[in-house]
């Protein structure tokens, strides 16, 4: 009968719970049933773990406007093949989502294809400029509960101070999540600045800019009590300010991104595109940090950041080149590779930090765990050990992925949306 | 026929008899220059000069030729021919002009070495003289003055030894 | 030798060597009367220039069409993207074109490495952004090389805006691949903090470094851009950077001074400094025609693969 399954002999592995056992869930009309139904249909799960559908943070579907780049069809799509049941979308679209309209039209056409569930970001100034404040309450009633001007920084310690108090108004409690750098010391910047850029005659975004941001951002935090959300850490010393200020009951969260897991700046010398990112990807240093930082916990969430872009966009020169890397369908197989089959990473963390946390942060209450009776059925499966070679074409739209050619070892089998199977055998069902 | 085919003396002998023909030939020293063809062909231009100044008790001038960027392979090798010093302080043009080389074989140098001089100037002749003609033109170029002839088979390896480059005289054959 | 010369560290020390002696004897066919040798006949070298520079331009163009290649000068206006075309398009256009080499001047750092995944041919950088120019950077050592007679052990200085110079990192790199002991002095707010794992010295004292040199090598100032940021004004920088005449007779006996050009006369370079017989400036000029036309020579002369006989 449709809309019930059993996923027969699965390794399910709840960061919620806290649990991590091998038994069958059935599901029945989109929730997790206590037990056996009928007629439900099989998926053989053996060997395979089955766990809370990921849930990112950070990501762009650029609809509307940049069409040409993704839309959120394919990106939401992309999502589902990556294992994603929920994705908050950032409001760098064109026109920006800095009011309701947007936020309903974004959420509906999500809704209407049906692929993942999209929680429309919103600008917390108007157009991004920087400036004034955008009408977070209006969006607030529309359901909005991140707000974030990514793509730029928040100008100003003023400007982020009167956004965080503003938020006080709020009935339900919102988080505003800040893309730290510090503008002006990286106008211009195309990497890491140090001896890598410095030899590839590229100017640098430093490290610095990064932990001026973040120290500015956690004391206006302090200062208001409101909640901070720290977009893409990239930097050691970001995750220390981070690691303080949350022992010191500062109401932060933070993320990183795979790449930034991932890669340094000496992958760079080849003048890769897809390896240009805001903020750069930096030292060895910095990047084991932010393995440290997920590690304990410091580091919430993991998010993908994903930034398709038009081929022939990222076919230009370096400088000309716009960062950003997708990576929607490769998170979940990077971190398994890098960091959790090498045994640097639990899985357990690792399904916490792409599942539960970032829940929670968005508020997306349906997602993330626990699989429990009731709750609705927003899950994942996954093979841990089933290797494939990252290559275009990918589901997303773009093909600028950081991962291009790299072999990873895990692979997404099926994504469950409320009870619908939106990925069997490792494709989209629609 | 494999090992050495000219010694110390044999060369001494072969370039006097080249001198004293190119004197007989070319009716004295007058209008008449020396080319080497770089890098072998250059002290060997340089001793049939100083051969010829002893036997007319006047200098003749002499200079060295690189013909590298005149080679019909350039491009077809994976490293590009190694190129020599061309140094040639005077005209070519109007006058005989006797090239100078150690072993003619296919006769590409010697077309290449033509090519280049004819970009220098006009000479009124052109005459080739080698220490060692081992066959198998490939072109129709013969030489004016030779020292040996020395049949040799394609696979063969013709070695010329000069004083000044390899601390004898000599020349060697060495099958494969 | 590599398929394509980007950078300085596409060469050994022996490379390095190859090809100022390949240019010596370039510099010879120079001297002729026919200036001109079949070496490269009916190989096509484009010249794609998005940058301008008729210098530089005109000294591969000399040197392309006096190795007998056909030469063809691309530049478009803008950068590809203003005219909505990748440069991945651009390169297949010049692809098409059957370009045995392609000599590109961009304004982008990295945009040469970029062209070698497109095209078939060899490509020689030009110049890039602020990365390298390493035909330049042979051309000095050449200068350098056949006035001093060795690199080995020259004590040299690179005065001015290091950071946003190809051409120092280039000369930089190459001095230190050759044993040569380099100083680089400037304002430090145009000195790379980086540049001392380049293998060379850091100075801000152009006035304790003259007199302790065989070369003294003279950067442009950049008057364009945002340089006020960076220091105060042309005066101040002349006055403390600025290779005047009491500072250029401090120079020891047979030194050399050089300028990459074009010169800023009376800010990085007082007139009549320019114009003194220690001053090769003018020779650079003749000298980067034959190293130009060595690497030509060099590279497409070894692109087939065969055994030289």
């Amino acid at each position: 009968m449709r809309g019930r399954f059993v996923f027969k002999g699965a390794r399910v592995v709840d960061p919620t719970a806290g649990t991590d056992e091998v038994r069958d869930v059935w599901v029945d009309q989109g929730r997790i049933a206590a037990g056996p139904v009928e007629a439900a249909e099989t998926i053989r799960a053996e060997g395979l773990v089955l766990a809370p559908g990921l849930v990112d943070l950070h990501a762009h579907l650029r609809q509307p406007g940049f069409e040409h780049k993704e839309t959120i069809e394919t990106g939401t799509r992309a999502a589902a093949v990556g294992g994603y049941t929920a994705v908050a979308a950032m409001a760098n679209t064109d026109p920006v989502t800095d009011h309701a309209a947007i936020v309903h039209e974004v959420r509906d056409l999500a809704a209407a294809y049906g692929l993942c569930d999209v929680f429309p970001v919103g600008a917390i100034t108007k157009g991004l400029a920087g400036e004034s404040l955008a009408e977070m309450g209006e969006m607030v009633e529309a359901g909005v509960r991140m707000f974030s001007d990514d793509g730029n920084p928040v100008p100003t310690a003023r400007l982020l101070r009167n956004a965080l108090t503003y938020a006080k108004a709020f009935s339900a409690e919102v988080v505003l999540a800040d893309h730290a750098e510090d503008g002006p010391l990286v106008a211009g910047g195309q990497m890491h600045e140090g001896a890598v850029a410095s030899s590839l005659g590229l100017a640098g975004r430093p490290a610095e800019a990064e932990e001026i941001a973040v120290a500015r951002d956690l004391a206006i935090a302090r200062m208001t009590g409101g909640r901070l959300h720290l977009c893409h850490l990239s930097s050691a010393r970001a995750v220390e300010l981070v690691r303080r200020a949350k022992a010191d009951g500062i109401r932060v969260t933070a993320e990183v991104t795979p790449h930034h897991l991932v890669f340094t700046h000496e992958d760079l010398v080849t003048y890769d595109t897809n390896l240009k990112m805001h903020p750069p990807v930096r030292t060895h240093e910095d990047r084991e940090a932010l393995r440290a930082g997920l590690a304990d916990g410091t580091i919430d969430a993991v998010a993908t950041d994903h930034a398709p872009h038009a081929v022939e966009e990222k076919e230009a020169e370096f400088d000309l080149s716009p960062p950003g890397t997708i990576g929607l369908e490769t998170a979940l197989a990077a971190v398994l590779t890098e960091l959790v089959h090498p045994g640097i990473l639990p899985l357990g963390r690792a399904l916490e930090a792409m599942a539960s946390a970032p829940a929670r942060i968005l508020g997306a209450g349906d997602h993330g765990g626990p699989i429990e009776v009731g709750r609705a059925a927003n899950l994942v499966l996954v093979d841990l050990d089933r290797e494939w070679t990252v290559e275009p074409p990918f589901t997303s739209k773009a093909r600028n992925s950081a991962f291009t050619g790299r072999r990873l070892r895990g692979r997404v089998l099926a994504t469950m949306l409320r009870g619908e199977l939106t990925v069997a055998n490792g494709k989209a069902t629609r | 026929m494999s090992g050495k085919v000219m010694d110390e003396a044999d060369v001494r002998r072969a370039l006097t008899r080249i001198s004293h023909e190119i004197l007989e030939r070319d009716r004295g020293i007058e209008g008449v220059v020396l080319v080497g063809i770089a890098d072998r062909g250059d002290d060997l231009a340089r001793r049939i000069a100083a051969e010829v100044e002893r036997i007319e008790g006047a200098a003749v001038p002499v200079g060295v030729l690189d013909i590298t960027f005149y080679r019909d392979d350039i491009g077809l090798t994976t490293e590009a021919p190694e190129v020599h010093e061309t140094r040639i302080p005077f005209d070519v043009s109007g006058k005989t002009v006797v090239l100078v080389d150690d072993v003619l074989y296919t006769g590409r140098t010697i077309r290449a070495a033509m090519d280049a001089l004819m970009d220098l100037g006009r000479p009124r002749k052109i005459q080739l003289a080698v220490l060692v003609d081992r066959g198998h033109r490939e072109l129709p170029i013969r030489a004016d003055y030779v020292g040996k002839n020395v049949p040799t088979s394609r696979a063969d390896d013709v070695r010329v030894q000069i004083r000044e480059l390899d601390g004898q005289d000599a020349v060697v054959v060495e099958e494969p | 030798m590599n398929k394509h010369l980007l950078s300085m560290h596409d060469l050994t020390a022996e490379d390095v060597t190859r090809v100022l002696d390949t240019a010596a004897s370039f510099r010879e066919v120079g001297s002729r009367v026919i200036k001109k040798v079949p070496a490269l006949r009916g190989r096509t070298v484009v010249n794609f220039f998005m940058e301008n520079s008729t210098r530089t331009r005109i000294s591969f163009e000399l040197a392309a069409k006096r190795l007998s290649a056909d030469v063809i000068n691309f530049s478009a206006g803008g950068s590809s993207v203003s005219k909505g075309e990748s440069l991945k398009d651009t390169a297949l256009t010049l692809q098409a074109m059957g370009a045995d080499a392609i000599v590109i001047r961009h304004s982008s750092s990295g945009s040469p490495l970029q062209l070698t995944r497109w095209v078939e041919g060899h490509v020689l950088n030009a110049g890039d952004g602020t990365h390298e120019h390493p035909t330049q950077g042979l051309l000095d050592l050449y200068t350098m090389r056949e006035k001093l007679g060795r690199l080995e052990g020259l004590r040299v200085a690179i005065v001015g805006d290091v950071m946003h110079s190809r051409v120092a990192r280039s000369l930089s790199f190459g001095l230190v691949k050759m044993g040569a002991e380099v100083t680089l002095v400037g304002p430090p707010t145009l000195i790379p903090p980086e540049a001392p794992e380049w293998g060379v010295h850091v100075g801000y004292d152009i006035d304790a470094v003259v007199p302790k040199l065989d070369v003294c090598y003279i950067l442009r100032v950049q008057k364009e851009r945002q340089r006020q940021e960076y220091f105060p004004s042309v005066r101040e920088y002349a006055r403390l950077f600025g290779l005047t005449r009491e500072r250029a007779a401090l120079l020891p006996e047979g030194s050399l001074v050089m300028h990459p050009g074009p010169m800023n006369r009376g800010i990085e370079i007082d007139s009549d400094v320019a114009d003194l017989p220690t001053s090769v400036i003018e020779e650079q000029v003749t000298n980067g025609i034959a190293i130009r036309m060595a690497l030509l020579y060099l590279l497409l002369g070894g692109s087939g693969e065969g055994e030289v006989a």
